[in-house]
This record gives C-alpha cells, structure tokens and sequence, in this order.
C-alpha cells in the first residue's frame, strides 16, 4: 500500500469495525423486539446494546467513514498529498481513544443513556469526555481538509475545484457549525454535572442544543453520500455526470438549510414556544428541495449512461446498468429507499402530523432508510469501491459483494416497512417488550413486530457479508497494480469559479439563518425562570 | 447556470410542491388549530409532588369539559387510570418527578413529551367512548416498556 493511503485506510477500518460491532447488536435487538425467549435477554442488556447500537453505528462508523473519504478525495480528486499528515493522525487516534472511552463506559453498563443522551439521564462521565474527544478528533480533519483546499486552490487559481471536494467542504462546513451545539451542550452543561461539579441540568436547554446539532447530523452522513452520487456513480454506470453546476447548487443548498430546523425534532416538548417551532418547520420543508434536485440529477446521469451503452426506448436504459457491480446496485438502491424515507420526512416534519408518530417505531423504521440505507448502504457501496484501491487488492469473495446490496434493500423493506406500521399504529420506539399488561391495542403490533424481526435477520446477513468481503480482501485479497480512482466528467465542462465556489459567501449566510432561528428563542429561554433537574442513572 | 429544460420544470415542481406543503400545514394551523403542545410553563422538579398545581392529581370534570392533572415518574403514570368524557374538550396537563418521558394515548393523535422543570399542557376531544392505552414512548429507564396507563372515554351523560 502507498504510504499516504494509510491514513484513509486506517479510518476506513475504525468504521467497518464499529459496524460490524453495531451489527451484532443490532442482531439481537430485532430478535429481542419479537419477544423471542433468548438466554441472554434482559432489559438491561436490551437498552445498553440499543444504546451501543446508536452510537456505534450513527456516530462512530459514519463520522470514521466520512473522514476517510475527505482524506480520499484530497488524495484522488485534487490529486495531492494530504498537507497536515501529522495534525490528521492525531486526530484520528484522538478521536480511537474518544471511541474506546465511549464504548468502555457503555459496555460497563455506566452509560445506557442511548445515543440521544437527553439529561436528567446521567451516564458515566468518560462517555461524555469519550464523544468529545470524537469531536475534536473530527475536528482536526475539519481543519486538515481546509487547509488542504486552500492550499489547492492557490496552486489552482481560476479553476472551480472539482465537485467531490465542493461536496466535502460544504459537509465540513455543516460539520463545524453543527458541532458548536453538543460541544456547548457536552462541556458546558453534561459534563461538569456528571462530575458532580454542578448540581442540576436544564433539559430543555440540553435538548435545543442537542437538536441543533442533531439535525444537521442528518446531512453530515448524508452528503458524502451525496457525493458519491455525483461524482462517482455516474462513471462507474459509464457514463457522465448530468449537470455539475446542480451539483454545486445542491451543495451550497445544504450548507445554508442543515442547521437553523432543529426545532422539528421538538414538536412536542414543553418550554419551546409554537411559533419558533412553526419557522423551524418550514425552514425544514425547503430541505427537500436540493434532494429532489439530487434525485433527478443522479437518475438523468444514469439514463445518459445507459443511452451511452446503445439504449433506445423509455426506459431500456435502465436494463443497460450494471446492476452487477456491487457499488452501483448499493447506490441505486439505496436512492430507492431513500426516496421512501424522504416522504416518511416530508410527514415527521408536518407540524400536525408529527403528533401521530413522534416517538414510535415509524421513527426507527424512517431513519434506517435514511442514515441506514441512503448513508450505510451507499457507504458499504462504497468500501467495495475504495478498499481494493487503497488496499491494492483484489476484491474478494466477490460473489457475496454482489449479493450484499439487494440482501440488505429486501431486509430493510421487511424492517422498515413493518416498523413504520406499528409505529401508525402506535407502538413506541425503544421499548424492550410490547406487551403492556396484555392491552389489546399492543397485541395488534406482534404480527407485525415478527416481520421486523426477520427483515433483521435478513439485514444481519447482509451486514455479516459484508464484513466477510472486507475481511477478505484486506487479509487474502490478490495483490494487484494500484489503479486510479476515476471520478465523473460532467455532460458540460466545469467553467469557471461562480457564485457557488464562494464558501465564505455562504457560511455567513448560514450563520445568519441559524442566529435568525435560535438567537431570539435561546435568549427568551435563558431569561425565563427555570428549575435545573438532578441527575438519574435508572440502568 | 446553465439548467436543461426537463430539469427545470422539475425544480419548479418540486418548489410549488414544498410551497403546497407550507400552505397545508399553514392552513392546519390558521383553521384547525393543529398545534403541537408548545405550552411554555416551568416548575421545580424536586417539588412536584406539593406544588399547588400538582398537589391534586386526577380529573376535574365540569359542564364544558375535564381538566386532567398527571405526574409521570419512573415507571408509571399518576393517576394510572384516567375516566375524561367523550365529545367534550379535555385539557390535560403533566409534569415528570424525574426524567424525560413521553405521553402517547395510542389511537389518537395525542402525544406529549413531559420534561422535568416544565409543564406539557394540550387540549383535545375523544369522540369515540372506550378504553385506550397511554404509553410512554420516550426512553426513561430500565422499566420504560413497562411504564403504561389506561384512559377510559365515557360517554358523556347529556
Ligand atoms: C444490521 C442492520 C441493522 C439492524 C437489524 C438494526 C436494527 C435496529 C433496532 C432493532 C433498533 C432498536 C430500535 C428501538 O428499540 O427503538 C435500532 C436502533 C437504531 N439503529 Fe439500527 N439496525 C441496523 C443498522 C443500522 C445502521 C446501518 C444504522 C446507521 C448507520 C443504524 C442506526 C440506528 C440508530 C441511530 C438507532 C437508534 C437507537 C436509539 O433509538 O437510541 N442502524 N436498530
Ligand atoms: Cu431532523
Ligand atoms: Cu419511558
């Protein structure tokens, strides 16, 4: 392996090693969710595996892959060196030993507070001091990538820079105003109280702060996804990007709308007055906007592939896809259930009808879609795509590679569709049985808690092949000859520099939006006379 | 920015799509009144139990409607069985005497979250008589799954 791969490699590996743990767990959740008589089972090992489930899988595995894709597209897109080795290191043994930290105090059973945190539940405080170290480890990549395309472009000037990285610094930039809001969140108020150095903790406070980070959350898994989409995907159809310039504009989009919705995830909380929470909402319903940019752009670059390949009739072109190639069939089907998850979104954000699902298993089955299927799946897609090039092998066991991606879109169809289900139905989210004393109206869900737990099943398999893939190719893998990373040409050459190369534009842009939507509401909450609440550990 | 005709029409019917949205859940507002509980009220979450608003918990029923007054704790609802009358308004108002939990009467849109130090406040109308179930549907503890209450919807008497 290339000595300058290592530092991606090593990234890729702390991800694929949280999945393959987060999996496991997983496995027995969706078992347990049947009401299955297993010899392990027992609420307290249900809610600690949730919660390693949540942070392994929502926070380790996705924020390790997206650093190492950042440090892939310095490598292969703007076809340098990474400047700041060093500094990137330490961030990622910083963030290894945040990990650690984390996982040790949850697998202790001193933390099942779930991935979500909410005080007054207090968890150990190496869990906190453990996330923040993930952060400033994250952190430093932030600033490493930076400076790299700062460094590129003054080699590079009058040149736009190449979409990939467009796409990676907006999520660099959705990354660094988000996390202003759980470090603020973790330093200032969780930890010091976890430590017994101050008494009581605002939950409502900690939960605006939560969610202000939480829902740009959301886009820091989904952009590079996005970007793969973009810049990669069509290539490997064999054939070109559809429309750079969208690209761009969706990019910039999402820099602007990711931060100022967080309300949303807080229809009902008390202490959040309804007209803050009704600009939130429609804030938050622009956001489908650059997606459903993204939907067509992606599909029309894979149409002018297939007409590329000879395709002649409406939708003959489809056929001409290589459906066979692992990382295509996982992008693609990951758009197609992400298509669902966006109209599952379109419903969580309406303000009335948020009532009727919030916090029930329409919640679970919506975001196993979304960060589970369009980030995960097109991530795992991805793997396949990076490793035997970083790796400089061969991919092995390619056969269960091709399976993987419709494996895991017929799990999560089971998954999803059955949990979105009861959840009308219902059924509350993250609760160990469903039985409530008998009550007719929960035994209505079992039929339905079964298929769940099967599209589990199917899902473990899905996940079990591909850690067998990844295994496989990094140990036995046939040594091959580096071959290059081949990104996207647009369908119309890139022209110069515009309006959507100017981040700094569109930061300030977005930091008057997030002032315009929480500075007003912060303030009047931190005037109001409030009662702090003491920690609990019921766990 | 040079954007190809088929594109264009679907950005513009993808915005009067996301303007539909906005509109709907505008007009939920402005004429039904579909609001989430957004009630802004505090409290001292080591006092519940004495403070004159939780003092008496249960229902007070009156000819215009009920008013019911609940404390969520780990692992049950105080009061764990709650009688309100159907096709009348019924304003429920809750606390927590400890952490986050959730206040879901399952069937119905009636949904809260209670958060220590600050009072949820709704007001909605049961129109079909029968017991329900009211779980709490926000993580809260080792004994979540088992936290429920019953809700019987009586037909009213005239
Ligand atoms: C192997 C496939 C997977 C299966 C079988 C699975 C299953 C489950 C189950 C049964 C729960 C518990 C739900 C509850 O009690 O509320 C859960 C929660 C969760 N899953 Fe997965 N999941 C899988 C993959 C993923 C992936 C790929 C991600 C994201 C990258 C993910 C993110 C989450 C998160 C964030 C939670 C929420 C935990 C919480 O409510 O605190 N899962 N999953
Ligand atoms: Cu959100
Ligand atoms: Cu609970």
């Amino acid at each position: 392996m290339n000595r300058a791969d290592r530092l991606p490699y090593a990234h890729l590996w702390v991800a694929i090693l949280a999945f393959g743990a987060a999996a496991a767990m997983a496995l027995m959740q969706a078992l347990s969710r049947a009401s299955l008589d297993l010899p392990y089972r027992s609420a307290k090992m249900y809610y600690l595996s949730v919660t390693a489930h949540g942070v392994l899988m929502a926070l380790v595995f996705t924020t390790f892959f997206i650093m190492a894709f950042g440090y892939v597209v310095i490598r292969y897109a703007l076809r340098q060196d990474v400047l700041g080795a060093a500094a990137a290191w330490a961030g990622f043994w910083i963030g290894v030993v945040g990990v650690v930290l984390a996982a040790t105090a949850v697998l202790a059973g001193k933390a099942t507070v779930l991935y979500t945190f909410y005080p007054p539940l207090k968890a150990h405080p190496a869990f906190y001091l453990g996330l923040t170290l993930v952060i400033v480890g994250s952190w430093l990549w932030a600033g490493v990538m930076i400076a790299n395309y700062r460094a590129w472009k003054r080699a590079h000037a009058g040149e736009a820079v190449p979409l990939a990285m467009h796409g990676m610094l907006a999520t660099v930039i959705v990354w660094l105003i988000a996390t202003v809001g759980v470090a603020v969140e973790v330093l200032v108020l969780l930890l010091p109280w976890s430590l017994g150095l101050t008494r009581t903790v605002d939950p409502v406070l900690a939960r605006i702060l939560f969610w202000y980070f939480g829902h740009p959350l959301v886009y820091f898994w989904l952009l590079p996804a996005y970007v793969a989409w973009y810049t990669l995907l069509p290539r490997v159809a064999g054939g070109k990007l559809f429309s750079d310039s969208l690209g761009r504009l969706v990019f910039v989009l999402f820099i602007i709308l990711s931060t100022p919705v967080g309300f949303h995830h807080q229809a009902l909380d008390p202490g959040v007055p309804a007209g803050w929470k009704l600009l939130h909402t429609f804030l938050t319903l622009w956001i489908l906007f650059p997606s459903l940019i993204t939907a067509f752009t992606v599909t029309a670059s894979m149409e002018v592939a297939g007409r590329m390949k000879g395709a002649t009739g409406l939708l003959d072109w489809l056929k001409r896809l290589p459906w066979g190639d692992p990382f295509f069939a996982a992008v693609a089907l990951s758009m197609i259930l992400f298509a669902i998850g966006g109209f599952g979104g379109a419903v969580n954000a309406s303000f009335g009808m948020n009532a009727v699902v919030h916090n029930t298993a329409w919640i679970q089955g919506h975001f196993h879609l979304t960060v589970g299927t369009a980030a995960a799946l097109t991530f795992m897609g991805l793997a396949y795509h990076l490793v035997p090039r970083l790796a400089g092998r061969e991919l092995e066991l390619g056969l269960l590679a091709k399976v993987q991606p419709y494996l895991w879109f017929l799990g999560m169809l089971l998954f999803s569709i059955s949990n979105h289900v009861t959840g009308l139905m219902g059924m509350p989210r993250r609760v160990y049985e469903a039985d409530y004393g008998g009550a007719a109206a929960a035994q209505a869900w079992h039929g339905l808690t079964t298929l769940s737990a099967i599209g589990g099943l199917v899902l473990f398999a899905s996940a079990a092949f591909f850690l067998l893939v990844m295994l496989g190719t990094a140990l036995a893998g046939k040594r091959r000859a580096p071959e290059p990373l081949e990104w996207a040409e647009p369908l119309h050459p890139v022209g110069k520099p515009g309006l959507l190369d100017r981040f700094g534009l569109w930061v300030l842009v977005a930091v008057v939006l997030v002032l315009i939507a929480y500075a007003v509401p912060i303030w009047n909450h931190l005037r109001m006379e409030r009662f702090g609440s003491p920690p609990f550990t019921p766990f | 920015m040079n954007v190809p005709l088929y594109e264009k029409i679907w950005m513009w019917a993808a915005g009067g799509m996301i303007v539909a949205f906005i509109l709907m859940v505008f007009a939920g507002v402005a004429f039904s009144a579909l609001e989430p509980p957004s009630h802004v009220e505090t409290i001292d979450p080591a006092q519940v139990w004495t403070d004159a608003r939780f003092a008496n918990r249960g229902v007070t029923q009156s000819p215009t409607g009920a008013t019911v007054i609940a404390v969520a704790m780990m692992f049950a609802f105080n009061p764990a069985e709650i009688h309100v009358p159907a096709g009348k308004p019924v304003t429920f108002r809750l606390t927590s005497a400890d952490v986050t939990h959730g206040f879901q009467i399952v069937g119905t849109n009636a949904n809260t979250m209670v958060i220590p130090g600050y009072i949820s406040q709704f007001t909605t109308t049961f129109s079909t008589p029968g017991e329900y179930l009211i779980v709490c549907n926000e993580y809260c503890g080792l004994g979540h799954h088992q936290m429920y209450a019953t809700l019987i919807v009586e037909e009213a008497s005239s």
